[in-house]
């Protein structure tokens, strides 16, 4: 508008703001963002649908964090980071913490973002809400947002939860170096439960039943859970057979599985997970002599070496999020509002 | 003539191969209730949609107070408020926490928006239940809640779609006193609906929507003329020689048609007229000789005109 008020008056003040106009969307399209973010998140954290996950996930932390802390009374290790070990160790029968993050966090996941968009259709808001002076893409973020700051919070929670019961059950402090770890692997599983969010709010967008759209999310993580290694293996098998036995087709067709299986969120998780907590990890594939050069078996990184091995994780974590909430945003955009 | 605060030109929108508005000219002024009548699937609910720049018009203009809604919506939407057909709200939050939420989202900040959450509330009826969940709510107290909404944002037009659909005549009759009490503070209202008598009550011009279309426009008496031929129809009960009265009534100027209630002597004679003529029709059966029994006047209603106009359609469409 400045530019064109220097200009000389010989365009009517109309037609010059009509064309301003023409040119591009008025206003941010993030108004009203916080508005939505406030009330879904408060929806979210008064539900008893988050009362019901934050029990269970209670009980997981409890539960895995004490099995853990007897397991490393009892070994009596001289560990570094004994700290990280609570989130790490598994006694039988349960499985480690970060295991059951594994599959605890995209349940939370879906269960905040299934009915995100559909809901809305089935209570007749939609209209009413787009009626008012906001544009689709903050109703959209909005609800992703708020979904992510309260897995956020639920995480965090547990997360100062272990590390006090760590403080007292083991009575030595963290190191800051278990802190940084420990925290950088918070960050990481919040953007692995933002997939499933995202992924979630995809199928709320898709699917007008509800019920529909959780099935679809809880179908897809079963797939990449349980089938995806199968199916992975199979496919390194057929399209790199080892025929000879070489090496270098032992190496091919290892390669490919890691890649094929990188393709599962699960497994970037779990590999950013092993990087962090266990500082030894240098490597998740095949390990070359050539590579071990000079290294001092289960020595640990310096955290600056682990961030530089999951970095490629974390991205792609972040990618893949990015990626399916483009996807809901384009399908929501197109949507038609009517009921 | 006052300004035009909703305008269309040309306005079109199609779903594939279907069109839902086709080349639509609507034209509302400053401070009237506009009625937009038709059946269902007749471009109503699009129309509306559009604009408020919910969806996309596929051609044509449109300007709401001089705003083009595909390309700033906000400006639109600050404006205009809109009462969805069959409206909903949170069923797990209070009446004033939705409408916090709406205030919210309109950037009122919040002494302000309880302020007028208190008087909205007030007004359509819903102080006592300010604090209960909507979920408790009847049909006829969502519907005043939905106004409370529009109140808050404080709107120089006002959108309704399908109000009075689904209340019962008490919630409904209330539902239309609101409209009036709205259209006294000089608020723009367009209002759709099929509900004929309801509409007629409340608006001071119609458009009869048809295949996307407005095929007539006007006010209640304007229409009545074009379709029945006459707006107004007086009828009266006399004794006497009929043929006389009804030559003598057939030749007063404005008489569109005469013709009679009943089928034995006794019955009323119905005449349509362009203008009100029961001083003239009380002369004239007196001059004619003839005992003016009783008089009346009726406006004709617009189911006969919505009635009458779509049989005209149907046949010529058989043809």
């Amino acid at each position: 508008m400045a530019q064109q008020i220097k200009q000389p008056t010989t365009i009517q003040p109309a037609q010059s703001r009509q064309q301003v106009a023409h040119r591009t969307r008025e206003g941010s399209p993030w108004t009203g963002l916080w508005a939505v973010v406030a009330k879904d998140m408060a929806d979210h954290l008064t539900s008893a649908r988050m009362r019901i996950l934050e029990f269970l996930i209670l009980l997981t932390a409890g539960g895995t964090v004490i099995a853990a802390m007897q397991n490393i009374r009892s070994t009596v290790a001289q560990d570094r980071f004994v700290f990280l070990r609570l989130f790490t160790t598994a006694q039988e029968p349960l499985p480690a913490f970060v295991g059951f993050l594994g599959f605890l966090v995209p349940l939370i996941a879906i269960a905040l973002a299934f009915d995100a968009v559909n809901g809305e259709f089935n209570q007749r808001t939609m209209s009413r809400v787009l009626a008012q002076p906001i544009y689709r893409d903050a109703l959209l973020l909005g609800k992703f947002l708020a979904g992510l700051f309260t897995l956020a919070l639920v995480l965090t929670a547990i997360w100062l939860l272990i590390m006090g019961m760590g403080i007292l059950g083991l009575g030595v402090p963290p190191t800051g170096e278990e802190v940084a770890r420990s925290l950088l692997f918070l960050v990481v599983t919040i953007f692995y439960g933002g997939i499933w969010l995202a992924l979630a709010l995809v199928f709320s967008t898709v699917f007008r039943q509800p019920a529909t759209a959780a099935l679809a999310s809880i179908a897809v993580w079963l797939f990449f859970t349980i089938f995806w290694g199968i199916i992975a293996r199979l496919l390194a098998q057929a399209i790199r057979p080892i025929e000879v036995g070489t090496v270098q087709e032992v190496i091919s067709q290892t390669t490919l599985l890691q890649i094929l299986n990188r393709i599962s969120p699960n497994t970037l998780y779990v590999e950013a997970t092993v990087g962090l907590l266990l500082p030894a990890t240098r490597s998740f594939g095949l390990v070359l002599p050539s590579q071990l050069q000079g290294a001092i078996l289960g020595a640990p990184l310096p955290l600056g070496e682990s961030v530089a091995l999951i970095w490629p994780h974390l991205t792609g974590l972040v990618a893949v999020t990015i990626l399916l909430f483009a996807l809901a945003y384009v399908l929501f955009q197109r949507q038609e509002i009517r009921a | 003539m006052s300004e035009l605060v909703i305008e269309t030109h040309q306005l079109t929108k199609r779903y594939g191969n279907f069109t839902a508005v086709d080349s639509l000219n609507l034209a509302v002024r400053k401070g009237e209730v506009y009625g937009m009548l038709g059946p269902n699937g007749s471009g109503k609910t699009t129309t509306i949609l559009m604009l408020l720049g919910l969806t996309e018009p596929t051609a044509g203009r449109i300007r709401v107070l001089g705003f083009d809604p595909v390309r700033q919506p906000l400006s639109v939407k600050a404006r205009v408020g809109y009462l969805p057909d069959a409206v909903g709200f949170y069923d797990n939050l209070t009446a004033t926490e939705n409408l916090i939420y709406i205030a919210k989202l309109n950037g009122i900040n919040r002494t302000e928006a309880y302020h007028r959450i208190d008087e909205a509330l007030e007004r359509v009826g819903l102080s006592h239940v300010a604090n209960h969940k909507v979920s408790t709510f009847s049909r006829g107290m969502r519907q005043r809640l939905g106004v409370a909404e529009l109140l808050i944002k404080q709107p120089e037009i006002i959108i309704m779609d399908e109000p009075t659909l689904g209340l019962d005549p008490e919630a409904a009759r209330q539902f239309l006193q609101m409209i009036r009490e709205l259209k006294e503070e000089h608020i723009t209202i367009l209002l759709s609906s099929h509900l004929l008598h309801q509409v007629q009550e409340v608006c001071d011009r119609v458009g009869l929507f048809h295949k996307g279309r407005i095929v007539l426009e006007g006010t209640v008496n304007e229409l009545a003329q074009r379709v029945l031929g006459g707006a107004y129809r007086v009828k009266l009960q006399a004794e006497g020689d009929k043929q006389k009265l009804a030559e003598a009534l057939q030749t007063l100027p404005g008489v569109v048609n005469l013709h009679y209630n009943g089928t034995n002597g006794s019955g009323e004679i119905i005449l349509e007229t362009t203008q009100d003529l029961r001083p003239e029709a009380a002369r004239a059966v007196v001059e004619a000789g003839g005992r003016l029994q009783t008089l009346s006047v009726e406006n004709p209603s617009l189911d006969e005109i919505y009635a009458q106009y779509f049989e005209e359609v149907d046949h010529g469409a058989a043809n």
